[in-house]
């Protein structure tokens, strides 16, 4: 898989005006380079390929999904029905766990780029005892698995008598060590000391300082941490699936997954399955590509350069 | 390394930082504590204290007192006969050894295919750049759960539009669900989720390099091959080695693609992976200690491997500003 065997320089075919180009530059700028185009076309086809699927499987009733072919697309009003059925199943499950997942993901990263974002401005712009350690066991939270977490979260919540409860899933949720890791980085790269030596001469207390000085230019990145906080909340599927029991608290993921779970034996389920993960994914990928100006990946990998 | 380090060391973002004295020089000691409170709460009621609950639970178990079936069931402190019994247990080296085949599937392959298409998408004269930039993000948007039902309805018999195309065509039907196929199938639902979000963060990073370097390059008569190879990619180290720490992480806590497959096929047992047998201990056996004792291994372990790795990263981002 070296890069060699793909980035192919465009070649210079029989016949072609070259000779009196400069080397290289201009050519390579001017004339479409295909054998990239296309590789990155197939990977996009790759990427692609899937959602399409769920769409167009989206329009085949129970019966035929699993007798036509699976990427024509069928117009015998499958697509209707199985939207009713979908949104009808369970009483209204379907709406109930979209709710629970914006609750979850939305509510849940915003408070945490809240903390993570007044720990990171902390760590970044002040010294004092102990900053350093209480910064490396910060980092090393990042790599602890979440089934050594999940399992010990669950049987303290117990024990609160909060297992089952929007809380279980919320209150885990909200502590990120990768949050407060890119918050420092941020903090350190986008918030002036200059700045806060000039407030604190001017009798600032360092309330305001943070709100007024420190904020402000940490915004755009604060913005790329909720998105990935909210992204990571809503991929969360251990925790929920281990903290919840009742079917109206789930988010979507664990939601979808019982009902392919009953769908082993019940396959008219499958088109069910389908449809939800069809209509689950287009507002996620529509707020996606609305947003994607926020994706701040400097940020990401700029953390290693310093 | 160290020179490369040296020239990715100087991104444009970066101020030079005032000297140490000066920060926070006149700052009263009390705020970075009260800004810092709020995470440090959250972190040790979710974060430390369940693990040294989980290391407490791991040396306990219930064990029958005052004679055969009518004894009571107690809980008291085992030792580490939790730990005995769990590294003794050949299920558990089955799941690693399983893990470590999926590891050595997705970390390289994703990250190739990632740095491929990072470099291409950084090449001149690439057509429909942004649609194949945001295609290729794309999946990142779909959590893994949903990622697994779709791919799981591609393989699964009766639905899979491979397998019918595969037949259309005449070659052999390809069957996803066999108990070596299935590490492939596992292994491309990861890859089709991560490859755009390391492309991305791997673009970026070539993006922030100075440009002025390709043009003296071209100049000498380097191809785009020779850039990408001599040029691009040294530079790039910092960044690679990120995401693939993180794609490392990543691979030891597989949970969630494997678990969502299991109502499609039975070659996923419920101990296919690490993670999936302490949840079966923990949750279906009702076994907590001894699933306590097993997380606690795989957390230890993983943190024995990703810790070297880590104090070198912490070292380049916060190098200078101790």
């Amino acid at each position: 898989m070296s890069a060699s065997q793909i980035v192919v320089p465009p070649t210079v075919r029989p016949g072609e005006e070259t000779s009196d180009r400069p080397p290289a530059a201009r050519a390579a700028a001017t004339r479409t380079h295909w054998v990239a185009t296309v590789v990155l076309l197939l990977g996009a086809v790759y990427c692609l390929l899937p959602v399409l699927w769920v769409v167009i499987a989206t329009t085949k009733g129970p019966t035929e999904l699993f007798t036509t072919f699976s990427f024509r697309p069928s117009f015998h009003g499958g697509f209707t029905g199985n939207i009713s059925d979908l949104l009808a199943f369970g009483g209204g499950d379907f709406w109930r766990w979209g709710a629970n997942t914006l609750l979850y993901a939305g509510v849940g990263s915003v408070l945490s780029v809240a903390i993570s974002a007044a720990a990171g401005y902390g760590l970044a712009k002040y010294r004092f005892r102990g900053k350093e350690a209480l910064f490396r066991v910060i980092l090393a939270g990042v790599l602890v698995p979440q089934i050594t977490l999940a399992i010990p979260q669950y049987l303290l919540l117990a024990k609160l008598g909060l297992v089952g409860s929007y809380w279980s899933v919320l209150l885990p949720s909200i502590i990120s060590p990768y949050g407060i890791y890119l918050c420092r980085i941020y903090a350190a790269a986008a918030v002036p000391d200059e700045m806060l030596e000039a407030g604190r001469i001017d009798g600032a207390g360092e309330a305001r300082l943070f709100r007024f000085v420190g904020l402000p230019p940490m915004l755009p990145g604060l913005v790329t941490v909720l998105l990935l906080q909210f992204i990571a909340t809503w991929n969360n599927f251990l925790l929920p699936f281990i903290m919840l029991s009742d079917n109206s608290k789930y988010p979507m993921t664990v939601g979808l997954y019982s009902l392919l779970n009953q769908g082993a034996s019940q396959p008219s389920l499958y088109t069910l399955v389908i449809a939800g993960s069809m209509l689950s994914i287009l507002p996620l990928i529509a707020l996606f590509l609305l947003l994607q100006r926020f994706w701040n990946m400097d940020m990401l990998s700029g953390g290693l350069k310093g | 390394m160290n020179s490369t380090g040296e020239i990715a060391a100087v991104p444009t973002a970066t101020r030079p930082s005032p000297p140490a004295a000066a920060r926070g020089g006149n700052a009263p000691p009390l705020a970075p504590y009260v800004l810092l409170a709020p995470a440090m709460l959250f972190f040790v009621v979710f974060l430390l204290l369940p693990i040294g609950y989980a290391v407490w639970l791991s040396l306990r178990a219930t064990r029958i007192e005052g004679g055969s079936i009518l004894g009571r069931r107690v809980e008291r402190f085992v030792g580490l006969d939790n730990y005995a019994a769990s590294l003794s247990d050949p299920e558990l080296y089955d799941a690693l050894g399983r893990m470590l085949v999926y590891g050595c599937i997705v970390v390289p392959v994703m990250l190739g295919l990632a740095l491929v298409f990072a470099l291409l998408l950084d090449t001149p004269a690439v057509r429909l750049r942004s649609f194949s930039r945001i295609a290729i993000f794309l999946p990142y948007a779909v959590p893994g759960v949903i990622a697994s039902l779709l791919w799981g309805f591609l393989y699964l018999p009766g639905v899979s539009p491979i397998r019918a195309a595969a037949q259309a065509v005449g070659l052999p039907v390809p069957d996803f669900f066999t108990p070596h196929s299935i590490f492939f199938s596992v292994s491309n639902i990861a890859i089709w989720g991560g490859v755009g979000f390391n492309m991305i963060v791997l673009y970026t990073s070539l993006r922030s390099l100075p440009t002025e370097l390709y043009d003296s390059a071209r100049i000498d008569g380097c191809s785009e091959t020779q850039i990408a190879l001599r040029i691009k990619i040294p530079l790039l180290t910092p960044a690679l080695v990120m995401t693939a720490i993180f794609s490392l992480i990543a691979t030891l806590q597989v949970f969630s693609e494997p678990q969502t497959l299991t109502p499609l096929t039975n070659v996923i047992s419920s101990s296919w992976m690490p993670l999936m047998k302490v949840y079966r201990d923990a949750f279906v056996t009702n076994d907590i200690y001894s699933a306590a004792a097993t997380s606690v291994v795989l957390a230890a372990a993983t943190l024995v491997v990703s810790f070297g790795v880590l104090t070198f990263l912490q070292n380049r981002a916060f190098g200078e500003d101790r």
